[in-house]
Parts: structure tokens; C-alpha cells; sequence
């Protein structure tokens, strides 16, 4: 098996990609590149993202074809992909991190602001969070419910279907941290940094 | 609901771990990467690296450590010390650290900060502030691991560091530093109350009674503490159970 991770040169990935070296090991061809014909070429994609939404979309949108090769893969071919904290954000429509920016438009909804009340919580939210599961996900096979995930973002995805969650997040509000829709996947949390619990939802998805 | 994080720090010095009796006598003890893992493994919420050597004959050497760890450790990883300019943070974040932290760089010049939380994003960039008390209810900022007094107001450059993108404040009480005497919960409350960053809070833990403190009588969202844990004194599972027992809510 051929699985993609996007490098388009927003962020840091390396955590990413230590995480899914650790549990490709042997099993799963890793490739860490941001060309179109890789990309076209594998069973699976990771789409990470770090910063800002809109620094994400306009890196994205600064490799010529690589959004149409994605929405090919994820929309018309239906193969899996994961998107990891602002790589997730990044399937809504609309975000309104930095200026209003379109987002990629897979699954209709908006990222916003997280409601700290008045101060009352801190952002960015860091640390560690349990998750609380909505639904049967397959990337969540063998996982608990109130598992531990490793969360850092002051945004949040707020999707207009809301069957497509798979799990929340208690912080201000039940704030979305997990979607499956089809074969699109996506966790607000970072499975690369949370443990050993990460760790089985990459294996998870590797083995989809 | 978001958990308290226990971080144990590792003090690095020429690639070894070592911790200071206030700052000075240095005692030598370990492999930081081993000592990483150990943490991880024993259910750490986050690793600290300090990098005391911080010169840049030897930036190499924390790179190999934090890279040799960020393949055996999949929790976060914060490395401190010496981070100068966008180019050492760069090569830290690409050798596997989630967030590296800014001590002096950032009291020199405070817009390094804001270029680096625009150009790698707020959530690793850690702001370290180390303060000492110099009358009632009155902090400063110090830098060079304690020596040099900078002037400035710890709880307005807190303020002013969160306005302009740190992610994060490690608040390290000098007064307090290797004494064993716990964190300065009172500068942590001014903080915490004035800010509405996660503060991280650091200098003084000689008892899990501390970690509590710091926690709920400082209002800290993590605490760090680096001699308890290296010397064998107190495991992390031990601290989280004990914070556990005393309501204080933990990863366990």
C-alpha cells in the first residue's frame, strides 16, 4: 500500500511523519511529498496542517494542481484521507482564522473562533482532552470512549450535518474534534503526539 | 474536560542531562533520550528539553537529541535554549519539535516573537519568562539563566507576549529555582489572572504538594518540574496519582 503525506511546505510535519513511519514500519509505503502524480498514484493520503487556516489554504493553493488532484482522490475517486487538526478545518467551506477564507469545501460547515466565555477559557486550547465518541468511526476501532487525545488549536469546525461527527470534545462547548464522512476522516486532535492511543488511529486508518 | 499536564524537563548541557542547584554546581545524569523515553513511557503529558549550553558551536548537538527522541517519543516535545532566530527554530521544529521556546530572544527583541508565531503558528511558540521578585507584588524579567536584570515588568511583558502571538508562557520563578521550595504561586496567579494564554508553571517543585499549588492555587494549566522526576524521587505516575486523589483532574 502507497499512503501520501502532503508536504506543502505549511508547518511542521515532522511529527507526522515520525508517527506514521513508527507505524507504517514494513507494512506501508510512506511518501512525503507535495507531487500531483504521487499523490494520484496512492491508496491513501494524510493532508496535515499547522498555523493559521488561511496560511494552510493559500500554501495549498500555491501548489499549482494540488487541490484539483486532492478533490479528485478525496470527492471523485472516494479513497481515504485524513486530515490532521488545520488539515481537517481545511474541508469546510468557509474559515474565519487571520481574514475570511474559503476553505476546501468537502463537508459543508464553517471553522470559528472557539467561545472562550469572556476569558473564562484559555486559548489556545492545549493539551490533553478526552474524547467523546459519537458514532461507530473505523478509525476509531479498539479506541475507548473518554480516550485521551493531544488537542492544540484555537479553532474549531462546526459542520452543518451533524452526523457527520464521530466525536466531541468537552472545552467552552462540545467542540467538534473527530468526522467521518465516507472515506474522508478527519480529528482536530494530533493522533501523532497522543501517545500510544494516537498511535492505534494511525494504525487504523493505515489499515482501512 | 482539558487535563492538568505534568511536563518533566530535561536539562541538557554538551548532550547530557544534568540539573543545576540554582543554575550552578551542575550534576551530571543521563542520556537525554533515554530519559525521554522513560518519561514518555511512564505516562509524561509533554517533554521539556532546556538546552543549557546554548552556544551556537553546539546547536548541533541538542538537533541530534531532539531528533533521536522525536522518533521514540509520540507526545509533545518543547525545546528551550538558545533559540535566536527563525533559522534555529526551523531546524528544531524539522528535527521533531513540536514547540520550541523563547527566553532571551524574546526580551531583546519582543517582535521576534510575533515573526515567529506569524511564520510557524502561535501553538509552538512558547514564550519563557523567568522573574524575580524585586518588592511586594512586583515582579522582573531576568535573563541569562538568572544573571542579567533586564527592567522590565514580568506581568506587562506576560500581557504584552500574548498579544503578540506566544501560544504559551513558561513562567519560571529564579527566586524559587532549584530550592525545592515550590513554584511562586503568588507571581503565578498574577499571571495566570492577567493573561488568557496557558501558562506553564516552573521553578521550585520539591514535593507533589507543589504540582497541586501550582495547579490550583496558581492556576497553572501545566507544571513543570525537572529534579523530583530525574533524581527517582517521585515516578509521574505517582504525582498524577496523587493530584488525581486530591481532585485536581490529570491524564491518568
Amino acid at each position: 500500500m502507497n499512503v501520501t503525506i502532503v508536504d506543502y511546505q505549511s508547518g511542521n510535519i515532522s511529527s507526522v511523519i515520525n508517527s506514521f513511519t513508527e507505524v507504517a514500519k514494513g507494512k506501508v509505503n510512506l511518501a512525503v511529498t507535495s507531487d500531483v502524480n504521487k499523490i494520484k498514484s496512492s491508496d491513501k493520503i494524510v493532508l496535515p496542517g499547522q498555523g493559521s487556516f488561511k496560511s494552510c489554504v493559500d500554501s495549498l493553493n500555491s501548489i499549482n494542481g494540488l487541490v484539483d488532484t486532492l478533490k479528485e482522490f478525496a470527492i471523485t475517486n472516494k479513497k481515504p484521507l485524513l486530515g490532521i487538526c488545520v488539515g481537517l478545518q481545511m474541508f469546510a467551506d468557509i474559515g474565519y482564522e487571520e481574514e475570511e477564507t474559503k476553505g476546501l469545501g468537502w463537508i459543508s460547515g464553517k471553522v470559528s473562533k472557539i467561545d472562550n466565555q469572556k476569558g473564562k477559557f484559555k486559548l489556545p486550547h492545549i493539551g490533553w482532552n478526552e474524547i467523546e465518541i459519537q458514532k461507530v468511526s473505523k478509525i476509531f476501532k479498539d479506541i475507548k470512549n473518554k480516550s485521551h487525545m493531544y488537542f492544540v488549536h484555537s479553532y474549531e469546525f462546526i459542520p452543518e450535518d451533524k452526523s457527520v461527527i464521530s466525536a466531541t470534545t468537552d472545552y467552552s462547548s462540545k467542540i467538534v474534534c473527530s468526522v467521518e464522512k465516507d472515506n474522508l476522516f478527519g480529528t482536530q486532535f494530533h493522533p501523532e503526539k497522543s501517545d500510544k492511543i494516537g498511535l492505534k488511529i494511525i494504525d487504523n486508518f493505515l489499515k482501512l | 474536560m482539558l487535563k492538568n499536564r505534568i511536563i518533566p524537563c530535561l536539562d541538557v548541557k554538551n548532550g547530557r542531562v544534568v540539573k543545576g542547584i540554582n543554575f550552578v554546581e551542575l550534576k551530571d545524569a543521563g542520556d537525554p533520550v533515554e530519559q525521554a523515553k522513560i518519561y514518555s513511557d511512564g505516562g509524561a503529558d509533554e517533554i521539556c528539553f532546556l538546552d543549557i549550553t546554548a552556544s551556537n558551536e553546539n546547536r548541533d548537538t541538542i538537533i541530534d537529541i531532539v531528533r533521536k527522541t522525536a522518533k521514540e517519543c509520540f507526545v509533545p516535545l518543547t525545546v528551550g535554549g538558545g533559540v535566536r532566530t527563525i533559522q534555529n527554530i526551523t531546524d528544531l521544529l524539522l528535527a521533531g519539535a513540536d514547540k520550541v521556546s523563547i527566553n532571551t530572544a524574546a526580551v531583546k527583541d519582543v517582535s521576534f516573537v510575533k515573526e515567529a508565531s506569524k511564520k510557524f503558528g502561535s501553538q509552538c511558540i512558547v514564550v519563557a519568562i523567568d522573574a524575580k521578585k524585586v518588592s511586594d507584588n512586583k515582579w522582573e524579567v531576568f535573563t541569562h539563566g538568572g544573571r542579567n536584570k533586564t527592567g522590565i515588568d514580568a506581568v506587562e511583558f506576560a500581557k504584552q507576549v500574548e498579544t503578540i502571538g506566544a501560544g504559551e508562557i513558561l513562567l519560571t520563578s529564579m527566586d524559587r529555582d532549584g530550592t525545592k521550595s515550590g513554584y511562586d504561586v503568588e507571581l503565578l496567579k498574577v499571571i495566570t489572572d492577567k493573561t488568557n494564554i496557558p501558562v506553564i508553571a516552573s521553578g521550585g517543585v520539591g514535593t507533589l504538594d507543589h504540582l497541586y499549588d501550582g495547579i490550583v492555587k496558581g492556576g497553572a494549566s501545566a507544571v513543570l518540574a525537572a529534579s523530583i522526576f530525574h533524581y527517582g524521587e517521585y515516578k509521574i505516575k505517582e504525582a498524577k496519582e496523587y493530584l488525581n486523589s486530591k481532585n485536581v483532574s490529570v491524564r491518568l
